[in-house]
């Protein structure tokens, strides 16, 4: 119990050159796990990609991911982390285009 | 190429289509290997291109904002942590050396929790364990002592508690703030204290008093709603309405067909009698499905939304300003992705080297 759980695991079953696994993601929820889902999918390379929180009180998600041609699903994985950031990224830019340059209507609530 | 959003036409893979008592073409199908012949890769550049952010309304408390060309798992992620994971501080421990009021002091501790506090969170840290030492980086003390008693200068037929007592109502004006080291220098700019001052906590009667301190730390959402930032964080779907130009509503039906919808949605020409969709009016659509109970009516319209235009609506309940929200809500995004990157390519790099990898044991 001495161990603090590590951030990400590689369920036991996988394929030993990674082309299919199921990691298990600590700390998260539906929040990373749907998104990240979406941007697996989006690579072409993915042959599947699925995601469950196999139980409401245990604090960790399961992301099952299978690749054509033996590639690796976990430079895969990593591949769309970074794609999901510069997603965020340029949503954040956008945003902060949007609050100086656009013309907002502000109204007063009374509070 | 893909017709816009905006095209007029029902397209299957741009709207959700609204029936009468279902709905249709739900999920996105944009993925690679849906459609043959298509490529639906992930393309930064594309995705640029199809982006747009536009802040509708602003005030003091709430924002609308549009977020245009993203999937339902991106704008639910925000919409998740916007709810969750934006941290805000609340009072969490609370010292009682004296509670006469009519409150057990487990009920009052938890509604003194409720309170939202105008503690910008950026000036905390958060204590990574709830036994961790409190410190001045990491706690905020409040203090409430207040006793109720009889005001000798009331009117004798007076009958308001007001007027006939001094303290009969303990409000969150009444929690006073107390600087712990470097905190009256940090905090200066802006004292700790609730953001709505008025609140009424309890109602005190002539003898009863209280005497508690507090301590108010750092949380998330997920750990109890009252660390949560927002009062709703909620998103819907642009509706679109769409009518066929080759069979217009006849002008005779015009008024009853725009009655169907919610005001400012439906335009009706005051000489001519055509009928057009309001182009800023269709936001205000409560999509109520009116018209498809009328038959007369229904065979002129289809109604949809577009399945990838959120209107955002968050309304900021604590610290921060609403137009800030949005932007803590990527920063926690980003981070986490940050985080479980890293150590994405720390287990790649330990399985490297004969391509052997480690499983878990379990």
């Amino acid at each position: 119990m001495s161990q603090p759980t590590p951030k990400i695991r590689i369920m036991p079953g996988a394929q030993t050159d990674l082309s299919a696994a199921t990691y298990q993601i600590d700390n998260e929820t539906h929040t990373l796990g749907n998104a990240l889902r979406w941007m697996l999918m989006k690579n072409p390379k993915v042959e599947f990609c699925g995601y469950s929180a196999p139980h409401p009180s245990e604090s960790h998600i399961q992301i099952r991911i299978q690749m054509y041609d033996n590639l690796s699903s976990l430079t895969a994985l990593v591949r769309a982390l970074d794609d999901l950031d510069s997603l965020f990224e340029s949503i954040e830019d956008a945003y902060k285009a949007s609050l100086e340059h656009d013309n907002i209507a502000v109204w007063d609530e009374g509070r | 190429m893909a017709p816009t959003p905006e095209s007029k036409k029902y397209n299957p893979r741009l709207h959700v289509g609204l029936l009468e008592e279902r709905v249709t073409n739900v999920s996105s199908t944009d993925f690679p290997g849906h459609y043959p012949d298509e490529d639906h890769s992930w393309d930064l550049t594309k995705f640029k291109k199809r982006l747009q952010v536009k802040i509708q309304k602003l005030s003091a408390r709430s924002i609308e904002f549009d977020l245009v060309g993203v999937d339902a798992s991106i704008a639910n992620a925000l919409r998740r942590i916007l709810i969750a994971e934006v941290p805000t501080i609340a009072i969490e421990y609370v010292y009682v050396w004296n509670n006469t009021s009519v409150m057990v002091d487990e009920v009052f501790s938890h509604r003194l929790g409720m309170i939202p506090l105008n503690v910008d969170p950026a000036l905390l840290e958060m204590k990574e364990n709830s036994s961790d030492q409190a410190t001045d980086r990491n706690t905020i003390v409040f203090k409430l002592q207040i006793e109720c008693t009889r005001n000798n200068s009331a009117p004798r037929d007076s009958t308001d508690s007001a007027v006939l007592y001094i303290n009969s109502e303990v409000l969150a004006a009444h929690l006073q703030w107390v600087p712990q080291g470097e905190q009256a220098e940090v905090f200066a700019a802006r004292p700790p204290a609730p953001t709505i001052p008025e609140i009424v906590l309890i109602k005190l009667r002539p003898g009863q008093a209280i005497e508690m301190e507090m301590h108010a730390v750092k949380g998330l959402g997920k750990e109890h709603a009252k660390f949560s930032p927002v009062a709703t964080a909620s998103y819907r779907l642009l509706p679109h309405i769409i009518l066929d130009d080759a069979n217009p509503v006849p002008s005779h039906l015009a008024d009853r067909f725009r009655d169907c919808f919610s005001p400012r949605v439906i335009n009706v020409d005051p000489r001519t009698k055509k009928v057009s969709v309001d182009k800023r009016g269709v936001r205000g659509e409560t999509m109520s499905r009116e018209v498809l109970r009328h038959p007369d009516l229904a065979k002129f319209v289809k109604l949809a939304r577009v399945r990838d235009h959120f209107i955002f609506n968050v309304e900021s309940e604590g610290p921060y300003e609403p137009q800030r929200l949005p932007l803590e809500a990527i920063r926690v995004m980003r981070e986490k992705i940050s985080v479980l990157k890293s150590a994405a390519e720390a287990l790649r790099a330990l399985g490297d080297p004969e391509g052997d990898i480690q499983m878990a044991d379990t």
